[in-house]
């Protein structure tokens, strides 16, 4: 399993957010993003995830053994700024939606949303609304999310935001047990994060000295 | 496929019907639409009956718009249409399942509340059957002209009113045949079968058309 991406360049509106980024990335490997506010770490996210189309490049989704082509966004987790968990429906009811919606996929298998809630260590707030959670718990709870179905790819965009130390060290826990089950994980963060990441990826913006290579 | 659109349809059933849903809200709006008429008209019970079905038409129209801009928008409000859209399964079915879902949650109450209006205007038996058959047969269509409209509006702030305009020149063939089905029921010589077919016809194309040009606007509406 690899993921793969070629000479990526995204544009929001008419602006160039980066260029030229390639990366490829294996089983149980982890990616870093870093970099400054506006450099394009949630955009270069969301094109992997096949949310915006690249303006050049490509990203791919290679799997060992001859099998259906999917997206690259098929089979992964993506956790934005937002929660995607409906505030009016309880906690059990938001996470067990998004188990039968998501499903498996082949090569691994979700948990129930009592097991989930169980490991980000909020097993009694299954039955209270989404909305009453506290910022923290609301992305504890997200997170839970990426464990109620299986998905080799993990998108984590500041998954740590409103998130104490502890809950930091538990998502570093969690990650590191993803990458051992031989997941992938993507994560854009300022917060250092208590895991191997195997590659780093400064993002510095859109270089206006590249303009002449031609985009 | 069938668990995952079931827990979908689910989902979308249970949110309406919670606080902040509004479900209601449209069929309150129709019966003071509706409910408002007579007094303007005046009391000729002639005149009501006359123009009866054409009202309750045209106010359970209006009430199947009014809550469609929030098809995409709560979801994208919370970031739930980002893994809606990146699934493997086809998104004109996610699109498709929603509009079911929405025309089940806030479209058919109306239907329902549509004979008790057809008493306000004063029309008879046959006259109320037939506007709740035409509606019943009709509305769906509304909600899938909608669904297009609410996707291209996804992104706007406040899309709830350009919503209507938008799709309200494509509903406007519902409601001819609509009504004249209607009328055909109640006068002798008009035949009911015609437009009734095609007021069918019109609800089958857009189940196809509607969600293929929702799904195509929220592909491409990314950012």
């Amino acid at each position: 399993m690899r993921l793969i991406a070629e000479t990526l360049a995204a544009r929001r509106g008419e602006d160039l957010i980066f260029s030229n980024i390639s990366f490829a990335l294996g089983s149980g490997e982890a990616m870093v993003l870093t970099g400054r506010n506006g450099s394009g770490k949630s955009t270069l996210l969301r094109v992997v995830a096949g949310l915006i189309r690249p303006a050049k490049g490509r990203v791919d989704w290679v799997r060992s053994g001859a099998g259906a082509l999917q997206l690259p966004g098929e089979v992964s987790h993506y956790l934005g700024h937002r929660n995607a968990m409906k505030p009016e429906l309880t906690v059990a009811e938001n996470l067990g939606f998004w188990r039968d919606f998501l499903g498996d996929m082949a090569g691994g298998a979700g948990l129930s949303a009592e097991e989930a809630a169980e490991r980000v260590e909020l097993p009694a707030l299954l039955d209270l609304p989404f909305g009453y959670l506290s910022a923290g718990q609301q992305r504890r709870m997200a997170f839970a999310k990426l464990l109620v179905a299986h998905r080799p790819v993990w998108l984590l965009d500041e998954p740590t935001a409103a998130l104490d130390a502890a809950a930091e060290a538990l998502f570093a826990r969690l990650i590191r047990a993803h990458l051992t089950a031989g997941g992938l994980v993507i994560a854009a963060t300022h917060q250092p994060l208590d895991f191997e990441a195997t590659q780093r990826l400064e993002m510095k913006g859109f270089q206006y000295a590249e303009m002449e290579e031609g985009i | 496929m069938g668990i995952i659109m079931t827990a979908l349809l689910l989902r979308d059933l249970k949110l309406s019907i919670r606080a902040g849903g509004g479900a209601l809200i449209g069929v309150l709006f129709f019966m003071t639409v509706v409910a408002v008429i007579p007094f303007g008209v005046g009391p000729d019970l002639n005149l009501l009956a006359r123009i009866g079905p054409a009202i309750v038409w045209i106010g359970a129209l209006l009430a199947a718009l009014l809550g469609l801009d929030r098809l995409f928008q709560t979801e994208r409000e919370d970031g739930s249409l980002d893994l809606l859209l990146m699934q493997e399964h086809p998104l004109v079915l996610t699109v498709l399942v929603k509009c079911l879902a929405h025309w089940l949650a806030n479209v058919l109450p109306l239907v329902i509340a549509s004979p008790l209006l057809g008493l306000f205007m004063n029309m008879n038996e046959v006259g109320i059957g037939a506007v709740m058959l035409t509606l019943l047969v009709g509305s769906p269509a509304l909600t899938f002209i909608g669904a297009v409209g609410a996707a291209v509006a996804v992104t706007l702030p406040r899309g709830g009113l350009l919503v209507s305009i938008l799709v309200l020149p494509l509903c406007v063939p519902v409601l001819i045949f609509g009504v004249s089905a209607s009328y055909a029921a109640v006068e002798d010589p008009a035949p009911f079968l015609p437009p009734f077919l095609i007021l069918v016809a019109i609800t089958m194309f857009f189940a196809v058309l509607g969600p293929l040009g929702a799904a195509l606007a929220l592909r491409n509406g990314g950012d």
